[in-house]
């Protein structure tokens, strides 16, 4: 026998009797403020608590002045001299970024630029899948992460992010919230531990 | 880089920092009995590593308790969880089926392993057909269950830990002691020691966030030279043929993204039917194991990357076994959050290591012995059954009657050393008698007051060890009390020193 029916048939063999239906999951989402602005004011203060950083940009400023403005003081090196690797068409960045690029090359990237596909106002997370990502690597080999978000494509909770049709579609699908942590030596938070050291979410609506 | 600079207040000289050596309980030889009474003891010997544990550990339960609160359903959840759970494990076979047809669909490579050993040759076999030599692993609760990397070392493949915390242990040849704080029994004074001679860091400079930064740049290139990556999972959903990887630091998604080969390890037990069934369990785990709304990473893989090849290895490793137990079935809808362990005194006092398994606190009570009923056999018996454990259970098991329950079975099949053995059937013999139990409390009372300390702190009475006995009563037991002041008629109630 394989092993495959093996374990399938000591399953069937010992499990409990019992007929035990599917709960209905509810969305639980009625505490959730119904407009845009306060959904995202919600978002940016749970994205914050998780250690990331909300950027929205002031009038007239444009997103690579809003980046700056954002990481200057992070890099450790002059902002002229940083490696941008964009994937949105909002921001120019220096290097760019190829689906068939092998993932170790990417390892001199400073900053990602990437739009998130939706985010979620409860934990302050933001989604991507491969497409937005066109090499997974990126979002962890990048010493920083800014995030283009369309205030529009936030959700209220959980719920409500898997009831999307991405992860059905997506082979990749993830939620970052913040940056990259750890507090495994003596319950100290350091932000930065094998991923990026920083994540910025800028409100930005997408163009259709 | 700016934030792996050391903080001068943060460093080994500051009077906060402890050079008092790390505790190593021992570990019981292959086939004898755990002692975990014994190990525990060795490491409350260790008085501030004993103190940091307890505080650590229970930092986690308060916070866990904070995020509860702020959830008006949460009560509502855990029963979700639960119900999710039962109705996953009562249909398992067919949700099995399902989940490897939507996978291999999805181009992944699906295995079955009957238990530890299987599951290790067949990773050894994809890593031999690829030239595999070094690979980067996530952290994985069953490939420890299956001591996979011991396997590895002996077949010259070389794995390397990226969880921050693994990795300390990995470092130091030291199993895990929480399975979702890997050193939580350590200090930081004792990670700059083992990083200065491991990574060659300043042996002066135990700040967290420096040794943090050593540990990230001595890692880098070895993610970006590894030939194959590794994940566990924390959940498989069998709709999607996909699997869930929860990590805080990225390292899931670096070793499953950076290598074109991608190896899961998932245990059967992980399944849940639908996407929309994660909602429940993503609200639940991470606000249960760490107190934070969610884990910094939530990966969700349904197949290979561009160029890429994934494999899946469901283990069985026991599981089916424990289905078929009527009174434990129900431990296979543990998430491993480890709540029950960041609650239970016992742990939080003796640490993990002191349960010489690869489960340590409430759950590692009710799941080791069904690993091995012989060697784990002490272990039920290192609970308060105060119950806390099932309290904050996210989904629901109700753990501290089947740390009961295995006490039954392990006396029933013989698995108790000779003194608890003789003791308990004493006592059984002697609850089971008022008259007895009146005359045994008696003597007892007045044995207390009259023996010499030698009689009473001895390696026969497992109650004087650690702790000391209560002084008796001055006016007799409660039966004495209550022949005088109730049965005599008397209203007048005198609650002094022999009320207890």
């Amino acid at each position: 026998m394989s092993a495959r029916d093996d374990i399938l048939g000591a399953i069937r063999a010992g499990k409990p009797a019992m007929n035990a239906p599917a709960p209905a999951v509810p969305s639980y989402d009625d505490g959730y403020p119904q407009d845009r602005e306060h959904l995202t004011a919600l978002f940016a203060e749970r994205l914050t608590t998780m250690g990331g950083i909300w950027q929205a940009p002031t009038d007239g400023q444009n997103l690579d002045d809003a980046l700056q403005e954002a990481l200057a003081d992070k890099l450790g090196k002059p902002f002229e001299d940083a490696v941008i690797a964009s994937n949105v068409s909002e921001v120019a960045g220096n290097r760019g970024i190829n689906e068939n690029d092998d993932p170790t090359t990417l390892h001199d990237v400073d900053i990602a630029v990437l739009r998130a596909t939706f985010g979620v106002a409860e934990t302050g997370s933001v989604a991507f899948t491969e497409k937005e990502l066109t090499v997974n690597a990126v979002a962890y080999l990048a010493q920083h992460l800014v995030v283009l978000l369309d205030p529009a494509e936030i959700v209220t909770n959980m719920h409500r992010a898997y009831q999307r049709d991405d992860f059905a579609g997506a082979r990749y699908t993830v939620f970052h919230t913040g940056p990259s942590a750890t507090a495994d030596i003596e319950g100290v938070l350091v932000r930065g531990a094998q991923g990026v050291r920083s994540l910025t979410v800028i409100a930005a609506t997408a163009n259709a | 880089m700016s934030t792996n600079q050391p903080d001068p207040a943060a460093t080994i000289q500051s009077k906060t920092a402890t050079r008092e050596p790390q505790p190593r309980p021992a570990k019981a030889p292959d086939g004898k009995r755990v002692d975990h009474a014994r190990s525990a003891k060795q490491f409350l010997n260790a008085p501030e590593h004993a103190k940091s544990h307890d505080t650590r550990v229970w930092a986690m339960r308060t916070k866990r308790d904070k995020q509860a609160h702020t959830i008006e359903e949460w009560e509502e959840l855990r029963e979700l969880a639960s119900q999710i759970k039962t109705h996953t494990l009562t249909n398992l076979g067919s949700y099995l089926e399902e989940f490897e047809a939507n996978a291999k669909a999805n181009g992944i490579h699906v295995h079955w392993a009957r238990d530890g050993a299987e599951h290790n040759r067949i990773i050894h076999e994809i890593f031999t057909d690829h030239g595999v030599k070094s690979v980067i692993k996530a952290k994985s609760m069953l490939m420890e269950e299956c001591g996979f990397r011991h396997y590895m070392d002996g077949v010259g493949i070389e794995i390397i830990e990226t969880d921050l915390g693994e990795r300390i242990q990995q470092l130091d040849g030291e199993d895990p002691s929480h399975i979702v704080v890997p050193p939580v029994h350590k200090m930081r004074s004792d990670v700059a020691r083992l990083f200065a001679e491991k990574l060659g860091s300043d042996p002066e400079n135990d700040d967290a966030h420096y040794l943090a930064g050593a540990q990230r740049d001595a890692t880098r290139p070895l993610i970006l030279d590894a030939d194959a990556g590794m994940t566990g999972a924390n959940f498989a959903v069998a709709e999607t043929g996909g699997f869930v990887v929860c990590t805080n630091e990225g390292n899931a998604d670096l070793s499953a993204n950076v290598p074109n080969l991608h190896v899961a390890s998932i245990g059967i037990e992980k399944l849940v039917p639908r996407v929309e069934d994660m909602g429940v369990f993503i609200r639940l785990l991470s606000r249960s194991a760490l107190g934070s709304p969610i884990t910094q990473y939530t990966s969700h893989f349904r197949g290979p990357k561009q160029g890429g090849e994934m494999h899946i290895v469901l283990v069985d490793n026991g599981r089916s076994k424990r289905l078929g137990m009527d009174k434990f079935w129900s431990s296979l809808k543990c998430i491993r959050c480890g709540a029950c362990m960041n609650t239970c005194p016992v742990y939080r006092r003796s640490g993990g290591l002191s349960y010489g398994a690869t489960y340590a606190g409430p759950l590692g009570l009710i799941l080791n012995p069904s690993f091995d009923a012989h060697r784990y056999s002490n272990l039920p018996f290192a609970s308060t059954l105060n119950g806390s454990c099932t309290n904050v259970c996210p989904v629901k098991i109700n753990i501290h009657e089947q740390i009961f329950g295995w006490r039954q079975v392990l006396a029933e099949e013989g698995h108790l050393p000779w003194t608890k053995k003789t003791a308990l059937s004493a006592a059984g013999k002697v609850l089971a008698s008022p008259k007895g139990y009146r005359a045994a409390i008696k003597t007892t009372n007045s044995a207390l007051k009259h023996l010499p300390r030698w009689a009473l702190y001895n390696r026969m009475n497992a109650w004087g060890e650690g702790r000391e006995m209560p002084t008796p009563p001055e006016h007799g037991t409660f039966h004495d009390w209550y022949k005088r002041n109730r049965l005599s008629g008397q209203t007048k109630a005198t609650t002094g020193s022999d009320s207890r």
